[in-house]
């Protein structure tokens, strides 16, 4: 298949590669720009590892054409620190144990931003309701569901 | 969440430590939440290509022929993997240990006995074009007849599924098609026991379903060598197993791993390192093979269904005085880890408690599904399954509580067990007792006063009793398996020698003295006269060191020849010497 | 048309390592110049935290803070032969083979040591936070970094250690059984609280309790992990997960997440663990390994709290909302049994 460059803004940078017109944006991202914090579980939506946000929605990168991320902002787990500073959501993730062998844990952080960003005090039916998508074979879901609403508390205290 | 009872066994225990028993942030957390930690996938090649398999469509088929002239003319492919390119095309993962027979390839040769086994492998530019490419390879099969009950596949006549094993099962010590376990004599304990009860538990397989699928990527590295990125559990077992499989000195395999996104067994097979491997040889660039959801879901090893049947002699007041178990372990078409199983299963009989009589018979059968492998509890998940909700039936039977149903008959300090081996650091007892507490369900006085520490040992329970043993099914010879006992092993018997203690190299807290340093010889004789070389010196004093401070005394040379530069770069740091 | 409550429990234990042994593994463990430690291994970390549980081991045994110790894994170039991450073996093997190696490397540290401090190494302590010391007289000391300074460029040590631990193999008598089966037990017991809808055969989980002897607890944030996902899965074991639903039969297997069922965050229940330790005999520190035994006690306590809320017995794995309803209408409706406490 004939290849197509795509720009987009990758973790606040401008990125580009060479994609062609049936690639998803997990591989253009992995693949083609060699970030691998988005990683790769079913290809079909089911398991949410590959959660990234895009201008700031959670999506599926193995479902999203890269062709279709032409000139928007594409967010990744390695983009939520702020330079050395970590995310409150890293923080509480790391404070509550909440990752074991931590394969989920960057779609399932970027699953948390997008709901802290549109919702910082969200109920724990609202932290359930976000990561439902998200699959943890080694946790048990209750220390995420935990940490999640500890970085809400923790964004509360900040903005108090 | 979770309390520590540190009232309990307190006086076995030096809590004295420093950073034992905390919780102490994990060294990998940060690598986690910052999407730094690197799994096998997580890694760039210059120029990496993709490996799809095709696999059976059927459970259970000749292979009549194969023709991959399509496919290699596909756009992108670069190479198609045949079983005649695989040079050791038949292994099995314990032979690694010298337990069991070699009995699965990693390409079919003229046969699969599974639906989902590999036949062909494409490697192509792409995974699009891989998968593309697959779609173009045509085998032809004669449809075979499959069978899929462990039961049905034991019998004589049932379709024969893996050659190497042609009765259906996997032979034990090269003399049984079970693996037996034997204390007391539980037939006569069924007749004298107050209630007999016979039950049939199911488990089905389950699958690891970790996030990260199995998969490798393998590339040509310098001097000759091929690094491997693995998710294997055992890095040494599939670097061995690849060895073995590609007939490559283990040294030229660099195997890096460690980090693993989910395992629970199902990356102890080598699932995809020595097709990965194979495909880096015999292209010369990296080679990519990964599962995909579905291949990892079908295909990837699961769980192997276990059929469990116990049989319990009850007395009216709770005690259980025999329990035989006949289990079936369903392996799939291949052996890999199964026959393990069975011998794990076997230990654990009859589950934490004390009975005077226990024997059981373990089958590993093999049928035409997904070879089945090692998942959490390995050996041990479904036989408890089957067990405590036995026991939940025998307390129901004679009228007692569940939990006081377990006191009664658990297991304590210097009780026999049932493979001839005294019951030690056992705390049955006091978990139920702490799990009723926590749960508000009520138990007796007794029954709280209870103790691993006492009771156990006394009388008939630290004792081997008189054993019947039998001849029951040997390999080939169906009709022995209802045989009868022929001999009695004498009460007290032992067979087999106590381990020895485990060494730990290296748990001694000193190093012993270096040997005396090989002297400097030059590598050829020299032109000229050697130079004449100094009188040695006096020997080293024997005056106590010096204090601290203190200029050193000259180190004396112990050779004939001059010393270079150790001598004088100690003596500007001042060694003292001892 | 009822909801249905019932408790149900089990009670278990778990051999600790390869049942038959002949499982060893080996550490490599070694100093810089400044005294930081590097602990060489070929271990796997799955998720259940080898490296973080290998780490404090080392720490401990050496004596230093556990900043200055990394474990570094697997790289079969420069990690020793280790057998693997499975059979519940990783902290039992692997923290015994630390041990040793670290031992070694203590003894070389307290050597170098007593010669900058011109003392008998046996009288020389550490205080885990960066010295070494003479017992009983804090102010003779030296840092650790010092130390390993001096060994490397005046005394010509090596500040490193090595270490192997196994368990010499057991042969398995053909007609008896008779073996030397695992040299560690551990325990656990766990009660299940449920509800079973008689109109849907759906059971929802409401509540578990354990009790847990674990040897001894390393680290008990992680063991929390352990027994938290432990149970999630066992939860998930008994009432959704299979690949082949009709099982012989091979038909209808799921494909893909969409069709292999396992509880979401939403089908979560609380769950309260308590841990016992009885240090093994043989174990790093006493410990044994809960990685794989977290999940079993979960299977049978449902099942038997699923005949204590309904009356039906479904002893055929997983427990679906249809062998619930068959159970039911073949006994002519929902037998609830007695229950105790709660």
């Amino acid at each position: 298949m004939a290849k197509i460059p795509v720009q987009f803004r990758l973790n606040g940078s401008d990125r580009a590669a060479f994609t062609d017109a049936a690639e998803n944006l997990l591989t253009t991202l992995r693949r083609g720009l060699n970030e691998f914090a988005p990683k790769y579980g079913c290809g079909q939506g089911t398991c949410g590892v590959c959660t990234v946000l895009i201008d700031g929605e959670p999506q599926l990168a193995c479902l999203t054409l890269a062709v279709a991320c032409e000139g928007r902002h594409v967010e990744t787990a390695s983009g939520l620190a702020d330079g050395p500073n970590l995310h409150a959501l890293q923080v509480a993730f790391m404070d509550n144990f909440a990752a074991q062998c931590g394969f989920c844990t960057p779609g399932m952080l970027m699953a948390a931003r997008a709901l802290l960003d549109r919702n910082p005090s969200p109920s724990r039916e609202d932290v359930i309701e976000a990561i439902a998508g998200n699959i943890c074979r080694c946790t048990g879901y209750e220390p995420i569901i935990r940490a999640i609403l500890a970085a809400a508390g923790a964004h509360g205290q900040k903005r108090a | 969440m979770l309390d520590i009872r540190k009232d309990f066994f307190a006086n076995e225990r030096d809590d004295n430590l420093n950073v034992i028993g905390k919780g102490i942030q994990r060294q990998d957390m940060p690598g986690h939440v910052t999407g730094r930690s690197r799994y096998f996938d997580d890694h760039a090649f210059e120029g990496l290509l993709h490996l799809k398999v095709v696999r059976s469509p059927h459970h259970h088929a000749r292979i009549r022929s194969i023709d991959v002239g399509a496919a290699e003319r596909a756009p992108g492919v670069k190479r198609i993997l045949r079983a005649a390119d695989v040079p050791v095309n038949k292994n099995t993962l314990l032979s690694l240990i010298n337990f069991g027979k070699d009995d699965e390839p990693s390409l079919a040769v003229d046969k699969v006995r599974y639906k989902g086994e590999p036949v062909v492998a494409v490697i192509a530019e792409s995974e699009a074009a891989a998968m593309a490419a697959r779609k173009l390879v045509r085998v032809d099969y004669d449809v075979l007849p499959a069978v899929f009950d462990v039961e049905e596949a034991l019998k004589p006549g049932a379709p024969v599924v893996n050659e190497t094993y042609p009765h259906n099962y996997f032979e034990y010590h090269e003399k049984f098609d079970h693996q037996k376990l034997r204390f007391g004599d539980t037939e006569k304990a069924f007749g004298a026991a107050d209630l007999v009860i016979e039950e049939r538990y199911q488990t089905s397989p389950i699958e690891h379903a970790p996030t990260e699928t199995n998969g490798t990527i393998a590339a040509p590295e310098q001097e000759n060598r091929f690094v491997v990125h693995s998710c294997a559990q055992g890095l040494f077992f599939s670097l061995g197993t690849a060895a073995k499989i590609l007939d490559l000195d283990s040294n030229r395999l660099h195997f890096i791993g460690g980090t693993v996104g989910g395992g629970f067994g199902g990356k102890v097979d080598s699932l995809t390192e020595p097709l990965a491997i194979l495909g880096a040889m015999l292209t010369g660039r990296p080679v990519r093979y990964v599962l995909d959801r579905e291949e990892e879901m079908l295909y990837g090893s699961p769980r192997g269904a276990e059929r469990v049947y116990v049989k319990d002699g009850l007395m009216r007041d709770g005690r259980i005085i025999a329990r035989h178990i006949r289990s079936y372990f369903d392996a799939g078409a291949y052996t890999r880890l199964s026959s393990y199983a069975a011998v794990k299963c076997t230990a654990h009989v009859p589950g934490p408690y004390w009975v005077p009589n226990v024997s059981s018979d373990i089958y590993v059968a093999y049928t035409n599904r997904c070879p089945s492998t090692a998942m959490r509890g390995f050996g041990i998940t479904a036989a408890d399954f089957a067990l405590e909700v036995q026991m939940d039936k025998l307390a129901h039977a004679v009228n007692m509580d569940p939990m006081e149903f377990r006191i009664l008959n658990a297991y304590r300090d210097g009780d026999m067990k049932a493979h001839r081996r005294v019951a030690k650091n056992t705390a049955l007892i006091e978990c139920v007792q702490v799990a009723a507490e926590k749960a508000r369900w009520p138990l007796s006085d007794n029954a709280r006063r209870q103790s691993s520490l006492e009771g156990g040992g006394q009388g008939e329970r630290g004792q081997i009793p008189a054993t019947p043993i039998d001849q029951r099914g040997q390999i080939g010879r169906p009709e022995t398996r209802n045989a009868p006992a022929t001999q009695m092993l004498p009460a007290g018997t032992m067979r087999i020698p106590l381990t020895k203690q485990p060494e730990l190299e290296g748990s001694r807290d000193a190093r012993p003295a270096a040997p005396n340093v090989p002297r400097y010889e030059p590598a050829r004789p020299m032109a000229q006269p050697a130079v004449q070389a100094p009188a040695p010196l006096a020997p080293p004093p024997t005056a106590p060191p010096s204090p601290p401070g203190a200029a050193p005394p000259a180190a004396p040379a112990p050779a004939a020849q001059p010393q270079h530069g150790a001598m004088r770069f100690s003596s500007v740091f001042g060694t003292r010497r001892r | 048309m009822a909801r249905h409550r019932g408790r149900g429990m089990a009670s278990v234990n778990y051999p600790i390592g390869m049942n038959l042994g002949g499982d060893p593994s080996q550490a490599l463990i070694h100093s810089n110049p400044d005294g930081k430690f590097t602990v060489a291994l070929s271990a796997i970390d799955l998720g259940q935290g080898m490296k973080q549980v290998t780490r404090q081991v080392a720490a401990e045994t050496l004596g230093v803070p556990i900043e200055d110790v990394y474990v570094d894994t697997a790289d079969s170039d420069t990690g020793p032969h280790d057998m693997g991450s499975f059979a519940s073996r990783g902290t039992h093997r692997m923290g015994n083979a630390v041990i040793a190696a670290a031992r070694e490397a203590r003894g070389v540290l307290l050597e170098a040591a007593a010669e900058e401090l011109e003392v008998n190494a046996a009288d020389l302590v550490t205080d885990g936070r960066g010295n070494i010391h003479v017992r009983g007289a804090p102010s003779r000391s030296i840092t650790v970094r010092a130390t390993a300074q001096a060994a490397q460029f005046k005394q010509g040590k090596t500040i490193a250690g090595r270490g192997i631990f196994l368990i010499p193999l057991s042969a398995v008598d053909p007609e008896t059984g008779e073996m030397n089966p695992n040299t560690a037990f551990a325990h656990a017991c766990l009660v299940a609280d449920v509800e079973v809808d008689d109109e849907t055969g759906e059971v929802t989980v409401l509540d578990m309790t354990s009790a847990y002897e674990l040897g001894r607890a390393l680290n008990p944030k992680m063991v929390e992990q352990q027994l938290v996902g432990g149970a999630w899965m066992g939860q998930s074991h008994v009432l959704f997960e299979t690949p082949e639903p009709y099982y012989p039969n091979p038909d209808h297997g799921p494909r893909d997440f969409n069709e292999y069922l396992m509880p979401g965050p939403g089908d979560i229940a609380p769950y309260s663990v308590s841990v016992l330790e009885r240090p093994a005999p043989d174990g790093p520190f006493g410990g044994k390994g809960p990685g794989e035994m977290c999940a079993n006690p979960v299977l049978p306590a449902v099942a038997n709290a699923v005949f204590n809320a309904v009356g039906v017995r479904v002893d055929e794995l997983p427990i679906t909302p249809e062998k619930v309803l068959r159970g039911i209408r073949a006994n002519g409706g929902a037998r609830p049994q007695a229950r105790r406490g709660g």
